[in-house]
C-alpha cells in the first residue's frame, strides 16, 4: 500500500515537471525559429524575483487560486464550468456596488459584500445549471454564452451607476469606504507593498474544498457522480440536484475571485478591473489536478510566469505575450502527461494485483502440498 | 483434480496433412501487463468442419480470437492459414486471408436496410445496388440464410440479425468464420436454426470456429473441440466420446458446481409486491404492462426472458430509478412507489446491478470507497454527515475476508479486480446492510466458474436467511437451478409461471419467444394478445 502511494506520489510530481521541461524546450524552439535570444529570455524568466515582485506573485496567485478552485468543483463532477469568468465579473460588480454604499461599517461591510458576490456568482451559474438540468443544454455552451452576456450586462449597468474619477476616462462604482479597505499583511520583508488580507479567504476555501469533497457524504456523492453518473444514480444520488448544487457552488466560489482585488487593491469595480481570471483558472485547475495543494502550486507558478514576463520587453527585447505561449504549451503537455501517467498507473496497478494474487495462489499450493 | 477415465486425445493434433488444415495455431503466447492471457496455445482446425473452442469466461478465448482476427498481435507463436504462415497486423489482413469474424454484439445500423448494412465498408466488391443485391441473394440462397436484402434491420429479430452478420462476413469472401458466443443472445429454437446454417456452411467447404461455453450446444454441432483453461489449450477432444459434464470438468479443472437449491424455505410472508405496474415508453408503447408479482420471504423468484423484454425496466422501477406510470410497489406492506432510490435502498432492498461496471462500481476508486457506494447514508460508512473512512475500511476488510474477494489490499481500484471478485465485493456489500429483498440482475454474468459457484451459494444463503430474491438471468440453467418460481417476461408482460422442478429449457424458450401460444399459464389476468403491441 505504501508502495503504491509512493508510486502515485512520484508519478504525480513527475508529470508536471515533465510538462514544464517540454514547455521550456518547445518555447525555445519557437524563439530559435524566430531568431529571438533564447538565453536572455530564460535568464529573465528564471531570475530571482525582487521582494516587490514576490508580493505581486503571491497576490496574483491568491486570485488565481480562488478561480481554479471554482473550476475544480465543477471538474470533480465532470462539469466544465467555463463561466467562472462571467460569474466573477457579475459577483465583483454586485459586491462593489453594495460595499460602495457603505450601509454597513468596516469589516461587516466586507463580509456581507463577499456574501453578495457569492450569491450573484451562484445566481449567474444557476442559469447554466437550470438549462442543463431542465433542457439538457451543455454547460460548456451555456456558460460561454453567459460569459458574453455577463460582460455586456456589467458594462451596461456600470454606465448607469458609475462615478467618473476626476481627470480620467475610466469609470467605476463608488469607492468603498476606507474602513472597509483591507490593508494587507507585510509578509515579505524588504518592500512596502503588502499581501492581500484575503489570502486568509483563499486558505479557508482550500481547506473547506479539501474537507467537503474528501470527508463528507456530500463530497462522496459529488465525486461518485463525477466518476460514474450511472453508478451514482444506482447508489441513490439525485444527479440532477447534484448538478444544480455543484454548478451553483462553483459559481458562488467564482464570486470570491474578485474579492481580494476589490478590497485589497482597486476598492471599486471599474473598467480597469482585472479580466480573464476565469480562463486562467481552468488551466490552473488542470495543472493542479483539482487538488487543493496542487492548485496552490499551479497558481504560484502561473503568477510567477505572469510577473516575470513583464521584464521580457526591457531585458530581452521580446514581447511579454511570450508567456501565453509558455503557459499554453505547459497545459498541452500537462494534459498529455497526466493521461499518460494515469494509464501507466492503471497498468502498474493491474500488474501488481495480478502478481500478488499469483504469489498468494502459489503460497496456497505449496501449503496444500506440504499438508 | 482427479478426472477419471476421460477419452482425451492429447494436444498433438491428429497427423493430418497440412493441405486439409484451414488454420494451424502453434505456440501462441500473449502477455498483458501482469498477466499472461494466452500461453502456448496450439490447435488445428480441419477445413470444412465446425471447430469449437470452449473455456470458461476469462480463460483467454477472446484474446485468442482477437489475435486470429488481427486486432491484437501475439508475442510468440505462429498462425498458418491453409498451410501458409500469415502475419496478421489488422482485421484487414485477416479478411484478406479469408478470415471473418461474427461478434457477439451485433454491429448493424438499425435504420439501414440489410443491403446497406452489408455493403457498408465493402462498396468496392459488388457496388451498392443491383450487383450487391444479386450477390446477397446468391449467398443467402446458397447457405440457406433466408435474408432479404431490402428488409430494414430495425424490423429484424435477433436470429435474423445474426444471419445478416454472417452474410456480411461471407460477402467479404471469408472462408473461415469465427463466431464469438453466437448463441448467447438466442433462444433454443433460434440456436437450432443457427446450427442448421452452420452445417450448410460446412457442407460447402467453409470452416467455422465456434466459441462457446455452452457445452450441450458445442457437443451437438462441433466436429472437433479444443478446451482452453487458464490461457492455454489443455485438451482436444472428440465430441462423440465425451459428455457435457466431462467437458465442463476439463474446462474448470475440477469438479463442477451446479446451481441447485435444496429444500424449500418459502414462507407465506410477502416482502415485495408489485401490483398493476405499467411503465409507458416513448412512442406510446408500454415498456411494462400490468406487472403483478409477489416475492415471499425465503423465496427466489426467477425472471426468464429474452433480453430487452422489460427486465431492466422492471428492476429500475423497483429500485426507484424510474417512476412507474401506474401501479404500486410495496415493501413489507409499505407503499414505496414514490420513494427515491436512496430511501428504497435504506429500507432494505439490496441491488446487484446487471452491468456492474456502469451501475455497481466506481472503477477508479479503491475498494473501500466502493464499499460505501450505494450505502452512503448508512453505518459503518458514515457518521452523521461525515464519511467514516476508518470503519468503512475495517468493514471492507471483513467483506473481503468473508466473501472471499481475491485482492492484495482494499486500497487497489475496483477496476483492477477480475469480474468475479468485483461481483463478490458487490454481493458482500449488499448483504452487509440486512436487506429484506435482494434484486439480483444477471449476478453471474462474466464471472468465472469458481466465483459463479460462490455467488450461487451466497444467493442460496440469502434465501435461507429469509430474504426475498428477485433473480433475473439469461442463463436458463441458473434460473431453473436456483429459483422457487419462474416467471417469464415477454414484451413487458409477465406471461407465464413455471415450476422449476418440472420445466425444461425448451418450455421456457417457447414461452420467452411467445411461441407457445398460451401466454398465461399463471393465474393472473394478462391478456394473451400481447404480440399486437410490440414494435
Amino acid at each position: 500500500m505504501t508502495n503504491a502511494n509512493l508510486r502515485r506520489a512520484l508519478l504525480s510530481v513527475a508529470a508536471p515537471l515533465l510538462a514544464l521541461l517540454v514547455a521550456v524546450a518547445l518555447t525555445s524552439l519557437v524563439l530559435l525559429a524566430l531568431g529571438d535570444p533564447v538565453r536572455d529570455v530564460w535568464i529573465t524568466m528564471l531570475s530571482k524575483p525582487k521582494p516587490r515582485q514576490l508580493t505581486n506573485i503571491v497576490n496574483g496567485a491568491i486570485v488565481l487560486y480562488l478561480s481554479a478552485i471554482a473550476v475544480a468543483v465543477g471538474f470533480k463532477m465532470n462539469l466544465f464550468n467555463i463561466g467562472v469568468d462571467g460569474q466573477y465579473r457579475v459577483g465583483s460588480f454586485a459586491a462593489a456596488l453594495f460595499a460602495g454604499q457603505a450601509w454597513l461599517p468596516g469589516i461587516l461591510n466586507v463580509i456581507v459584500a463577499i456574501i453578495v458576490s457569492m450569491a450573484a456568482g451562484g445566481l449567474w451559474a444557476s442559469l447554466a445549471a437550470y438549462l442543463k438540468v431542465k433542457r439538457g443544454v451543455s454547460e460548456v455552451i451555456s456558460t460561454i454564452m453567459l460569459n458574453a452576456i455577463a460582460t455586456g450586462l456589467v458594462s451596461w449597468l456600470l454606465l448607469k451607476v458609475a462615478v467618473q474619477e476626476a481627470g480620467s476616462n475610466a469609470i467605476s462604482t463608488k469607492v468603498i469606504p476606507e474602513s472597509s479597505q483591507l490593508a494587507g499583511w507585510k509578509l515579505i520583508p524588504g518592500e512596502s507593498n503588502r499581501v492581500f488580507s484575503l489570502l486568509a479567504l483563499a486558505v479557508l476555501v482550500g481547506a473547506l474544498y479539501w474537507f467537503i469533497l474528501g470527508k463528507t457524504r456530500f463530497g462522496f456523492d459529488l465525486r461518485a457522480t463525477g466518476s460514474s453518473e450511472t453508478a451514482a444514480v444506482a447508489s441513490g444520488v439525485k444527479v440532477k440536484r447534484m448538478v444544480m448544487t455543484a454548478m451553483i457552488a462553483s459559481g458562488a466560489l467564482a464570486g470570491l475571485v474578485g474579492m481580494p482585488l476589490l478590497f485589497g487593491q482597486d476598492y471599486s469595480y471599474g473598467t480597469t478591473f482585472q479580466a480573464g481570471l476565469g480562463f486562467a483558472g481552468i488551466g490552473i485547475a488542470l495543472l493542479g489536478r483539482n487538488h487543493p495543494i496542487g492548485i496552490a502550486f499551479a497558481a504560484l507558478l502561473w503568477s510567477f510566469l505572469d510577473t516575470q514576463a513583464n521584464a521580457l520587453q526591457i531585458r530581452a527585447g521580446v514581447a511579454p505575450e511570450l508567456v501565453y505561449i509558455i503557459q499554453g504549451i505547459i497545459l498541452f503537455a500537462v494534459v498529455i502527461a497526466y493521461e499518460g501517467t494515469r494509464r501507466l498507473d492503471v497498468r502498474l496497478e493491474q500488474q501488481r494485483v495480478a502478481r500478488e494474487l499469483a504469489a498468494l495462489r502459489a503460497a496456497r499450493v505449496t501449503e496444500g502440498a506440504a499438508a | 483434480m482427479g478426472r477419471g477415465g476421460l477419452a482425451i486425445t492429447t494436444l498433438a493434433s491428429p497427423s493430418l496433412g497440412s493441405d486439409t488444415l484451414a488454420v494451424e495455431v502453434t505456440g501462441i503466447t500473449k502477455r498483458f501487463p501482469g498477466v499472461v492471457a494466452n500461453k502456448d496455445i496450439t490447435f488445428s482446425v480441419r477445413r470444412g468442419t465446425v471447430h469449437a473452442l470452449v473455456g470458461e469466461n476469462g480463460a483467454g478465448k477472446s484474446t485468442l480470437m482477437k489475435i486470429l482476427y488481427g486486432v491484437q498481435r501475439q508475442d510468440e507463436g505462429t498462425i498458418a492459414i491453409n498451410g501458409a504462415q500469415v502475419d496478421l497486423h489488422s482485421p484487414a489482413d485477416a479478411i484478406s486471408s479469408g478470415i471473418g469474424m461474427v461478434f457477439q454484439h451485433f454491429m448493424l445500423a438499425d435504420n439501414l436496410t440489410v443491403l446497406e448494412n452489408v455493403v457498408l465498408g465493402a462498396e468496392r466488391l459488388h457496388g451498392i445496388s443491383g450487383g450487391a443485391r444479386r450477390e446477397i441473394r446468391r449467398i443467402s440462397a446458397e447457405f440457406g440464410l433466408d435474408v432479404d436484402p431490402d428488409d430494414l434491420v430495425a424490423n429484424l429479430g435477433v436470429g435474423d440479425r445474426q444471419r445478416v452478420e454472417i452474410l456480411k462476413v461471407l460477402y467479404r469472401g471469408a472462408k473461415i468464420l469465427i463466431l464469438d458466443e453466437p448463441t448467447a443472445v438466442l433462444v433454443p429454437q433460434e440456436v437450432d436454426e443457427l446450427f442448421d446454417n452452420l452445417r450448410e456452411l460446412k457442407a460447402d467447404g467453409l470452416t467455422v470456429i465456434f466459441i462457446s461455453h455452452k457445452l450441450d450446444e458445442v457437443l451437438s454441432v462441433a466436429d472437433d473441440i479444443t478446451v482452453i483453461r487458464r490461457g492455454t489449450t489443455v485438451a482436444s477432444v472428440d465430441p462423440k466420446t465425451v459428455n457435457a459434464r466431462q467437458l465442463a470438468e476439463l474446462m474448470v479443472g475440477s469438479q463442477l458446481p451446479t446451481p441447485e437449491t435444496s429444500e424449500s424455505t418459502v414462507t407465506d410472508r410477502v416482502v415485495l409486491s408489485l401490483r398493476d405496474i405499467t411503465l409507458a415508453g416513448s412512442e406510446g408503447r408500454n415498456l411494462l404492462t400490468d406487472i403483478d408479482l409477489d416475492i415471499h420471504a425465503g423465496e427466489i423468484v426467477g425472471i426468464a426472458g429474452v433480453e430487452g423484454n422489460g427486465q431492466a425496466e422492471l428492476v429500475e422501477v423497483i429500485m426507484g430509478m424510474r417512476e412507474p406510470s401506474a401501479g404500486i410497489v410495496k415493501l413489507e406492506g409499505t407503499d414505496i412507489s414514490a420513494w427515491e432510490v436512496r430511501e428504497i435502498r435504506e429500507a432494505g432492498v439490496g441491488y446487484i446491478p446487471e452491468d456492474r461496471h456502469r451501475h455497481g462500481l466506481l472503477l477508479d476508486a479503491p475498494l473501500w470507497e466502493n464499499r460505501i457506494l450505494g450505502h452512503q447514508t448508512e453505518r459503518p460508512n458514515v457518521r452523521g454527515q461525515l464519511i467514516d473512512a476508518k470503519s468503512a475500511k475495517a468493514d471492507t476488510e471483513r467483506i473481503v475476508r468473508e466473501y472471499d474477494v481475491r485482492t492484495p489490499s482494499i486500497h487497489v481500484t475496483a477496476g483492477s479486480l477480475s469480474g468475479g471478485n468485483q461481483q463478490k465485493l458487490i454481493v458482500g456489500r449488499e448483504m452487509s446492510h440486512n436487506p429484506k429483498v435482494l434484486i439480483a440482475a444477471h449476478p453471474t454474468r462474466g464471472v468465472d466458474v469458481g466465483a459463479q459457484a460462490s455467488i450461487w451459494d451466497l444467493i442460496r444463503k440469502a434465501r435461507h436467511e429469509g430474504l426475498g430474491v428477485l433473480l433475473i438471468s439469461a442463463d436458463l440453467e441458473e434460473l431453473i437451478g436456483l429459483s422457487d418460481t419462474i416467471r417469464v417476461i415477454l414484451r413487458g408482460r409477465l406471461t407465464g409461471t413455471f415450476d422449476p422442478d418440472t420445466v425444461t429449457s425448451q418450455d421456457l424458450g417457447s414461452a420467452m419467444t411467445g411461441a407457445d401460444g398460451s401466454h398465461d399459464v399463471g393465474a393472473h389476468d394478462a391478456p394473451s394478445d400481447a404480440p399486437q403491441d410490440l414494435r
